[in-house]
């Protein structure tokens, strides 16, 4: 069924598909960052398609490739039962300029969406309502689920207590528990932390 | 009063009779048999902190009866769950609002100290922001373990020693191999064939 889609797609924006693609009989269409609002409002309003369900809108992060991140969308359609998955690449190598239009207009859930996806990822989405942080706090800098941000560099809110020792507190033995400079400041000097 | 080592009963008779004992020693005694607990509970572990204050393992019985859901009125603090970043403050707040005499419990190896999520977003054990009494560590720790827990804070209450503690394995599977899980499995008998 959503091969059917696909032609129709190539068919009606035949410039704009990037590349095309099935994994395990899901269909995946790769389109311009430019076009890439159009193409969902296609997708909602065309009646071959009628997808009434943003399922997931979600971003990638490549460090290696130029343009850096993809977008990535799934949609569904209640009434006809099936599913397709749509991408766009943006940004450059640098993390910059990834930029990309909103959905929030043509489906509701997709504002919760993009807001997590700017949070954690860095994609900003053109013509979003209230596009804030939603899952880190507003004091937060960088974006976590980038390549380049090290896992462990945590930005606390409180000042970590000081302790004498940095290695471990005393209840716990040197297999337990887990040492007071695992976790690094971001920002900061490795003196610094604790 | 059993736990009240230097009382000494002078006298007993028909209803008559009377004890000496320490003004510190009853104090503490009366304080480890009301444990007034704040419960903070913001992850998986509240299911089985809900198992162990239900009537099958009653922590109850242990004088940690009442839940108090004002920092101002408690005197234990269970902190049960994964702290992340976002919610220090709010546990820092909530800690300096409690009057002292108060203590700490860390329900779990998340608030012991952040097990596996070791990330920008978890607080790596709540002792790198309040100071913690006990440790039961455990994923989630059994019930047994926490009641074990409580009574080793209700000892340190008695003995007024304020160094943290943790709550070691009543089996240690390293220090006797025929208890590991693994033997315990073997040694079951296998399941007849269907």
């Amino acid at each position: 069924m959503a091969k059917a889609l696909v032609e129709l797609l190539k068919k009606q924006f035949a410039s704009a598909i990037v590349q095309t693609h099935s994994q395990c009989g899901d269909e995946t269409v790769v389109v311009n960052a430019d076009s890439w609002k159009e193409v969902a409002r296609f997708l909602r309003d065309h009646q071959q398609a009628s997808m009434d369900m943003l399922t997931d809108l979600t971003a990638v992060d490549f460090p290696d490739r130029d343009p850096r991140f993809e977008v990535v969308a799934h949609f569904y359609s209640l009434s006809r039962g099936h599913r397709l998955r749509l991408k766009a690449r943006v940004g450059d190598s640098e993390g910059e300029n990834a930029e990309i239009d909103t959905l929030t207009d043509l489906w509701g859930s997709a504002n919760w969406m993009e807001r997590e996806c700017w949070d954690l990822v860095g994609v900003k989405f053109k013509g979003h309502p209230d596009l804030r942080r939603i899952l880190l706090y507003p004091e937060f800098e960088g974006h976590p689920l980038r390549k380049d941000y090290n896992a462990q560099d945590i930005q606390p809110l409180v000042p970590y207590r000081e302790v004498p020792n940095t290695e471990k507190l005393p209840p716990f033995g040197p297999d337990e528990g887990m040492p007071f400079g695992r976790q690094t400041h971001a920002g900061f000097d490795s003196d610094e932390v604790n | 009063m059993g736990e009240l080592t230097s009382t000494h009963v002078l006298e007993t008779g028909e209803g008559h009779g009377f004890a000496t004992t320490k003004a510190g020693a009853l104090l503490a005694w009366a304080q480890k048999y009301s444990l007034f607990m704040y419960p903070y509970v913001t992850a998986c572990c509240g299911m089985e902190f809900m198992s162990v204050s239900s009537p099958r393992y009653d922590f109850s019985r242990f004088g940690s009866e009442a839940p108090r859901f004002s920092p101002r009125q408690s005197d234990l603090l269970w902190v049960v769950g994964t702290i992340v970043q976002r919610q220090a403050p709010i546990l820092r707040r909530i800690y300096e609002q409690m009057a002292e005499p108060k203590w700490v419990l860390a329900f779990g190896t998340c608030a012991s100290c952040g097990g596996f999520y070791d990330n920008y977003a978890t607080v790596a054990g709540i002792d790198k922001i309040i100071p913690c009494d006990i440790y039961v560590p455990g994923c989630p720790p059994r019930p047994e373990a926490v009641l074990d827990g409580l009574m080793l804070l209700q000892d340190k209450i008695q003995s007024g020693d304020r160094r943290p503690a943790i709550v070691k394995p009543r089996i240690d599977p390293v220090a006797d191999p025929n208890q590991g899980l693994v033997q315990l499995r073997r040694s079951r008998p296998s399941r007849p064939p269907v």
